[in-house]
């Protein structure tokens, strides 16, 4: 069988196109070398299938006679293309096309980041964040899909989701921690029809139904959507919150693919509205593309630097863990949905913040990122991702350590809150608001996702296929602090979401506003030194 | 030999390699890829080929003699490998070979491999035979 996978050198497709050549037949290995030589491209070739499976993630398989067992255990590998032997040179030529269009894909993302972003400055009037917030639209990759979500990367991805680079909290603690307060009170039981009727809610929803279409995993959820019920009122916050764990795999070159889809969570209402509750962040998840690797070498991601505000990030790859949350604790938590995306470079357990410690954090190990605090040392290997610490209602975990300053964990309650409407505490949402607004400030987009309808949703889909998601897409509802970070591959959730709550994650892709998208290769490709291009959707957009 | 019969005889020769059945398209787009930096390229290739085909053919042999019971599936995967490897320079004859005993295999057919492969080996010999001769004009 074998073997290409192709990462773009440069920007001038198709000319100097990385191909690697992988077969156990020399005879192969030759002609396949002669002939993409001819086409320009760089060839490397390899004869020994491990080696080069260690390197790479995705690639373009060939076989003899296309038996379709054959075919499709290399397309849920992560093939792109599948070419018969005897190949031609005409097919050979356009391979590039695949790299190209996962290029175009991550631009196109990245520039609906950066529009995002724009819009959030420029609401930042009265800015209680100083700096430290990172919240950029920028890092908001679209994470696709990927069809294929190899078990290995799962069991790699889903223990170390620390997400290297967290964003310099935004919420000071203080604000968090009224903002708890008011979520605790507001209850469980808030309605969430409210959230519904808000028009950025539905447009998450619509974003994720979006997603999730485009989703091959089983588990859509990811999104933490829950918080439809609960995030009705105060809560308003992230809708869902997709917890992308991201492995790095890239190991020559930056960013493999880690298919995970960011979710991306609507701000219901960026502006702070006048008491109500407001708004959500988006969070734009910047998805490690799985290409990325096709990029080539990125020892980091530029993106992820720049959607850290004032944090570096150094992790090519981002890796965006998917907490699974936890059914039961969405119906606890009303912000359930709060999504962190973190960078999982090791990843520090997410510890729910002992508010949460009545979620029942479900088995699934992915969730653990749900209490990754430490943003920053994710980053390393894996795209930082710009964090948003989410103050969980419940309590806000000060060991965001990575935050340099405050680390105010604005609960994704808070965040939520936008256009719902927290009327069950007013004074709550107060806060809330005003911690959203800082968030906003912060130009996180975090739009949380009032809708409390599409993230219950989510939060069901996540929850069951969660404990069987094999792909990467988790999320994880931190119950505690959670972290967005924008533009971060990984996004957590908290786990506590109810699962009763997702009933199925529209996790779109990419939203116009750039919500995070949810992640669902949760363990993308560990040290894939080539994404290659694979048909899966998702690439981590390493700009 | 003057150059233009040369030349002469060496397109009929491949013509007629083509027209029996030998080669098939593949053969053209190895042709295609010579060039001035590897004017051999074809014969390399097929040189190529026929060293390490010797190995396969031998993995084959050593797999349908083994008694009591003979791995079919084993042998499904020499012939397949042997079969890209025949396809990769165009060797149509023997690629069909390579099916046909596929077939027999999945069938748990032992004597219609024992016969499919000694055709493969006889076709797979006469294919050399010819390029040979070709590749010195």
């Amino acid at each position: 069988m074998e073997n290409g996978f192709s990462s773009p050198r440069n920007d001038s497709f198709p000319a100097g196109l990385r191909v690697l050549v992988v077969d156990d037949d020399p005879t192969w290995l030759k002609i396949l070398e002669k002939m993409l030589k001819k086409c320009s491209y760089e060839v490397t070739t390899c004869g020994l299938a491990r080696d080069a499976l260690n390197l790479l993630r995705e690639r373009k398989v060939m076989s003899v006679d296309g038996e379709t067992s054959r075919v499709m255990k290399g397309v849920q590998h992560g093939a792109c293309d599948y070419l018969l032997k005897p190949i031609r040179m005409k097919e050979l030529r356009n391979i590039w096309q695949h790299v190209f269009r996962k290029k175009i894909h991550e631009v196109r993302d990245i520039e609906i980041l950066e529009g995002i972003e724009s819009f959030q400055m420029t609401r930042n009037g009265s800015d209680q964040y100083e700096d430290g917030h990172f919240l950029c639209g920028e890092d908001l990759t679209s994470i696709k899909k990927r069809k294929d979500i190899e078990s290995k990367h799962d069991e790699k991805d889903i223990g170390d989701n620390t997400s290297t680079k967290k964003a310099r909290v935004v919420w000071s603690v203080e604000l968090h921690q009224k903002f708890v307060k008011a979520v605790n009170q507001i209850g469980f039981d808030i309605p969430y029809s409210s959230l519904k009727r808000l028009s950025s809610m539905q447009k998450y929803r619509l974003y994720l139904s979006r997603l999730q279409k485009g989703n091959d995993f089983n588990n859509p959820v990811g999104m933490i959507k829950q918080s439809d019920s609960p995030l009705s009122d105060s809560v308003g916050s992230f809708g869902s919150q997709n917890s992308i764990n991201l492995q790095p795999t890239d190991v020559s070159n930056g960013c493999y693919g880690f298919s995970g889809s960011s979710l991306v969570l609507h701000n219901v209402d960026p502006r702070s509205h006048d008491g109500d509750k407001k708004i959500l962040v988006t969070t734009p998840v910047a998805e490690p593309k799985r290409g990325l690797t096709v990029d080539a070498p990125n020892p980091r991601k530029p993106r992820i630097s720049q959607m850290e505000c004032g944090h570096p990030l150094a992790p090519p790859r981002s890796e965006v863990n998917f907490a699974t949350f936890d059914s039961s604790l969405t119906t606890k938590y009303p912000w359930c949905g709060i999504p962190e995306i973190r960078l999982k470079q090791e990843h520090n357990p997410l510890h729910f913040n002992d508010g949460f410690s009545h979620l029942p954090m479900p088995g699934q190990k992915q969730l653990t990122r749900a209490d990754y605090r430490q943003p920053a040392p994710a980053i390393s290997s894996a795209p930082s991702l710009t964090e948003r610490e989410i103050g969980c209602p419940v309590k806000i975990k000060p060991s965001r350590n990575d935050y340099g300053s405050n680390a105010s964990h604005v609960s994704s309650t808070a965040s939520a809150v936008d256009s719902i409407p927290l009327q069950t505490k007013t004074n709550s949402t107060n806060h809330q608001v005003s911690s959203t607004s800082s968030m906003e400030n912060q130009g996180l987009n975090m739009n949380c996702l009032t809708d409390v309808e599409s993230s219950r949703k989510n939060i069901n889909l996540g929850m069951p296929p969660l404990a069987t998601l094999d792909e990467g897409l988790q999320v994880c509802f931190v119950p505690g602090d959670y972290y967005m970070n924008l533009g971060l591959q990984n996004i957590e959730f908290p786990e506590y979401f109810d699962p009763s709550l997702l009933t199925d994650v529209p996790i779109h892709l990419n939203d116009g506003l750039s919500c995070c998208k949810l992640k669902s290769d949760l363990r993308t490709s560990h040290s894939d030194a080539l994404t290659g291009m694979a048909l899966c959707p998702f690439y981590a957009h390493s700009a | 030999m003057d150059r233009k019969q040369l030349q002469h005889q060496l397109a009929y020769m491949r013509k007629s390699l083509f027209d029996q059945g030998y080669l098939d398209d593949q053969f053209n787009q190895l042709e295609d890829l010579q060039d001035e930096a590897n004017p051999n390229f074809v014969e390399e290739v097929v040189t190529l080929f026929y060293s390490d085909s010797a190995r396969f053919i031998q993995n084959i042999e050593q797999a349908m003699i083994k008694k009591p019971n003979i791995d079919f599936g084993k042998l499904d995967d020499y012939m397949h490998q042997f079969k890209g490897s025949s396809s990769s320079f165009g060797a149509k004859k023997v690629k069909k070979e390579c099916s046909q005993f596929r077939e027999c295999c999945s069938a748990g057919n032992i004597e219609g491999c024992i016969k499919t492969f000694q055709q493969l080996k006889q076709e797979h010999a006469t294919l050399r035979r010819k390029l040979e001769t070709y590749f010195q004009v």
